[in-house]
């Protein structure tokens, strides 16, 4: 289904609004990230990749890979959404027995890899690119990692992979939100800048503002941004995005909200959806 | 009597020598087995392999947990994969990507550990894999494997073409002696080889302990002391029909291993035993738990007891007890 940029940005907020809910549910959950990188997520999923539950056996589905596991609730709300599994599912969120645990699994329809671990995405979504182009098949290969995650060497390892093997076929997003658990990521341990590291390792690398689902169809719409070079996309995102007492604070890197700020939160998410 | 080795000389290869030769026989059949490497195809023989299936190996460079990572990217999308690697880095430097890209996320990689044990003995500490049985066991979804001999590491080769599971095969450089079997020549995961018949004592051995456990039982039959001798080599899953059979049948068990004696197979027989109200004389013997001594394989072996003399000592010690 292709939609309108309007109805893009309403899908997010509805998003939104359901990983507020399933948070709070589970009274647990990593509430800014996944508000960070949800619009990223519902670009990729809706306008970008060739993937759903229909084809998600064929060897020839896009795959998506999620580094920063952690923020899952944002991947769970969508997979729910584009019908991989019924959306009442994530009312067992984090629930003794449930499937639905606070990182990607398997165990889940939908998910590619079993991921939490930081720095492990890349090399995978690295690996299985390669084996697309053994297998000389078509389909690409989706990572999202988190800023905060970029220190991890195994990342690094992967960024010469990627380079030497030509993996046009991989694009790596960062959700860029500048914010870890201690902090500022320039605070934790400064890794700016990201683009210039990533070019000098052979990626081409763009920027875009990670919260703008209109830029975000534009930017991933256009892998690979250069024949024979793996793509970097610079998601430059507000941690908390959509709640204003969220938004840039590292007290809701996994804060869950009380009955009033849930309130507060969702009223501010529609009044948005009101003016989109 | 099952097992033979002729005049005690070795007349085989290293397993290593023959991993390889076997995975590029299988792969020129097989288009979609890769081997991966980190600059070790030098090491793990496959030089060879790159030469003539340029095509099918894939060079990471030294980034061992890439390594993993990216074989378990290729495993996912139906590649046989094979991620080569000595035994010391693949399993310790990588550790978290073999528990998480591998086992959790249920990626059917085949994990080489190459020149593993004390293979690269006076390289000292770095270059050892003492520890490897131990971290690997406490994961799960993954088949333990320590092949004894040419026969064993052939035939481990093939069925891991065929497992579609996490595997780690581990071996050494050193050439192996042909140890054969009259009784029962077929191999399978998890089911250990009874290489010799005899009711006083068993020893349980692994890798390339088995070679000098069986010279070892021969010197004890000399003094007729007769030995069962069992070439476990799946220590994952462990063969517990197997030993609790002989824990019946003979009067003590002798565990041995090119590992810790923490953690390996010494202390998974005990466990089982122990849980089974084994009340019988015990031993592990591997490398104990102190700053292990350098130099070559079989000095190392020697220093530790794990020779034909040394292993026939603490049986005679064991049976004493």
């Amino acid at each position: 289904m292709v939609m309108t940029d309007k109805q893009l940005a309403e899908r997010s907020i509805t998003y939104r609004k359901k990983i507020l809910k399933y948070i709070v549910g589970a009274k647990a959950g990593h509430t800014g990230g996944s508000l960070s990188c949800i619009d990223i997520l519902n670009v990729l999923y809706n306008e970008v990749m060739n993937v759903g539950p229909q084809n998600f056996t064929s060897p020839d589905r896009d795959r998506y890979i999620q580094s920063k596991g952690h923020c899952v609730e944002a991947l769970y709300v969508v997979l729910a959404d584009k019908g991989f599994f019924p959306e009442s599912d994530l009312e067992t969120l984090c629930k003794y027995k449930s499937h639905y645990i606070g990182h990607p699994t398997k165990k889940v329809h939908g998910v590619e890899q079993n991921t939490g671990a930081l720095g492990h995405g890349l090399p995978i979504a690295a690996g299985t690119a390669l084996a697309a182009k053994m297998d000389k098949k078509n389909y690409r290969v989706f990572t999202l990692l988190g800023d905060g995650e970029l220190p991890e060497g195994s990342n690094w390892e992967a960024a010469l992979t990627a380079a030497h093997y030509k993996l046009d076929n991989l694009c790596a997003i960062i959700d860029n939100n500048k914010l870890q658990i201690t902090g500022t990521n320039a605070e934790v341990c400064n890794t700016d800048p990201i683009d210039a590291k990533f070019e000098s390792f052979g990626w081409a690398v763009r920027h875009v503002d990670g919260n703008d689902v209109s830029a975000l169809k534009e930017v991933l719409s256009s892998v690979p941004f250069e024949k024979g070079k793996p793509s970097l996309v610079i998601a430059h995102t507000i941690k908390g995005k959509g709640v204003s007492f969220m938004e840039n604070s590292v007290k809701w890197h996994h804060g869950v909200p009380d009955k009033d700020q849930y309130e507060t939160a969702i009223a501010e998410l529609d009044m948005e959806m009101a003016n989109v | 009597m099952g097992a033979v080795i002729e005049n005690n000389t070795i007349n085989g290869k290293p397993n290593q020598d023959v991993f390889s030769a076997t995975l590029l026989e299988l792969a020129d059949k097989d288009r979609n087995i890769v081997v991966v490497t980190s600059d070790s195809r030098g090491s793990g023989k496959l030089v060879a392999y790159g030469q003539q299936l340029p095509g099918q190996i894939v060079e990471i460079g030294i980034a061992e947990q890439n390594l993993v990572g990216v074989a378990a990217g290729l495993a996912s999308a139906g590649k046989k994969t094979f991620a080569v690697s000595p035994a010391c880095f693949l399993t310790a430097r990588a550790l978290e990507q073999i528990k998480n890209d591998v086992c959790y996320s249920d990626n059917p990689v085949r994990l080489i550990g190459i020149s593993a044990g004390v293979s690269y003995g006076a390289l000292g500490s770095t270059h050892h894999s003492l520890h490897d049985f131990a971290v690997l066991r406490a994961i799960n979804n993954i088949t333990i494997v320590a092949p004894a001999d040419n026969f064993e590491t052939t035939e481990a080769v093939k069925l891991a073409v065929k497992l579609d599971k996490p595997l780690y095969l581990r071996f050494g450089k050193k050439a192996m002696p042909l140890l054969t079997d009259d009784e029962h020549n077929g191999f399978e995961f998890g089911k250990g080889r009874v290489i010799k018949k005899g009711n006083d004592i068993t020893i349980i051995a692994t890798g390339e302990t088995v070679y000098p456990a069986l010279q070892g039982a021969e010197k004890l039959a000399q003094q007729g002391i007769n030995a069962t001798v069992v070439s476990m080599h799946t220590i994952k899953p462990l063969d517990k029909e197997l030993i609790l059979q002989l824990a019946k049948d003979t009067g003590a068990i002798l565990t041995v291993e090119e590992h810790s004696v923490n953690g390996g197979l010494g202390e998974a027989c005990a466990s089982l035993l122990l849980q089974n109200n084994y009340n019988k004389p015990f031993k592990i013997m591997g490398i104990p738990d102190e700053y292990t001594v350098t130099g070559s394989q079989t000095e190392i072996f020697d220093h530790y007891g794990l020779s034909a003399d040394g292993i026939a000592q603490a049986v005679l010690n064991l049976l004493q007890t």
